[in-house]
């Protein structure tokens, strides 16, 4: 099972908390999906509204490790802004680093990213930075003291799935005993086991279990999905090959 | 004066951001708070002196992904 920052996690599967139907259904989901994590965010309350404090009674009740997130940051000073009152919020040091750089695509900006990582690692933080599939940035953030990446697979919320699974490859080889982590972009389980298949070391995903007809269900299908990927990895599996190579021995075949 | 909280103005007489939670009911939340871009860790809120036009966030726990 997955190891981060010297803590080990009970599942590969990594989940998200945002955009479900009802509390209960994302409570359903979380029991069915194994999830050792939990992402989390801050945000203001609006009015007399409590809402945040409900949620958190939730969260409370999950028996998860929450991973707060700082969603929707654009620049450096205001991710760190984010980060330091998730860590009170929260009783957490550790901090899921987003830094956005546009708008439509939600990319992480990875100059910014990698400013932001430094100041938070000599902070005390433990970041888990979202970001691109490239392996110079990957390199950065580790120098910057990261000792987890999060590339991702496609743009968060879009389902597509592995953008760039050559990308994901190099930075698995590269970086053979840091924790990796594909963050954003999955649609469907598949997606997911190949990720395992990888030698990656989890998932973390939401809108695909949030955003499917019956989450619970969607769940219980990514778990079953990351536990298959990570066996498949652990089974060492063959090397695909252009031409054929039947499987039924040759020697003893009728002579008709 | 007048400040302004999570983007709306109010009129406040508090002169401490701990005195100013009391005040709108939230000294008892699950909160964090920064003032001006600054955090402001809850052990700062008895004296961090407020000034007109300070922009102050609260901030609670929320779904995320």
């Amino acid at each position: 099972m997955p190891v981060f920052y010297g803590l080990e996690i009970t599942s590969r599967l990594m989940l998200g908390t945002a955009q479900y139907p009802s509390p209960a259904i994302l409570a359903e989901a979380f029991k069915r999906s194994k999830a050792g994590v939990a992402t989390v965010s801050v945000r203001r309350e609006a009015g007399h509204d409590r809402a945040g404090q409900d949620f958190w009674s939730l969260i409370q009740k999950l028996g998860v490790t929450v991973l707060p997130n700082t969603a929707g940051c654009h620049s450096v000073r205001e991710a760190i802004t984010t980060a330091q009152m998730a860590r009170e919020l929260f009783e957490t040091d550790w901090i899921k680093l987003e830094v956005i750089g546009h708008a439509d695509t939600l990319q992480p900006d990875p100059f910014a990213l990698v400013e932001a990582a430094k100041n938070l690692n000599q902070e005390g933080f433990k970041v888990f930075p979202y970001c691109t599939d490239d392996l110079v940035v990957c390199e950065k953030l580790l120098t910057a003291g990261c000792r987890v990446l999060m590339p991702w697979g496609a743009p968060i919320g879009s389902g597509l799935g592995l953008n760039n699974p050559y990308a994901l490859r190099s930075i698995r080889a590269h970086f053979p005993d840091v924790p990796l982590v594909v963050d954003a972009g999955l649609g469907l389980p598949s997606q997911a086991a190949q990720v395992m298949e990888m030698g990656y070391d989890a998932v973390l995903l939401n809108t695909a279990v949030a955003k499917a007809g019956d989450p619970a269900i969607m769940a219980e299908a990514f778990a079953k999905a990351v536990d298959a990927g990570a066996l498949a990895h652990k089974a060492d599996p063959m090397l695909p090959r252009d031409m054929a190579a039947p499987s039924t021995p040759i020697l003893g075949k009728a002579f008709l | 004066m007048k400040i302004i909280v999570n983007g709306e103005t109010i009129e406040t007489q508090k002169n401490t951001l701990a005195d100013l939670l009391i005040e709108l009911e939230r000294a008892e939340d699950r909160i964090a708070t920064a003032v001006n871009k600054t955090f402001v860790p809850a052990k700062a809120r008895d004296t961090l002196k407020l000034l007109p036009g300070d922009r102050v966030e609260i901030v609670a726990p929320r779904q995320g992904g």
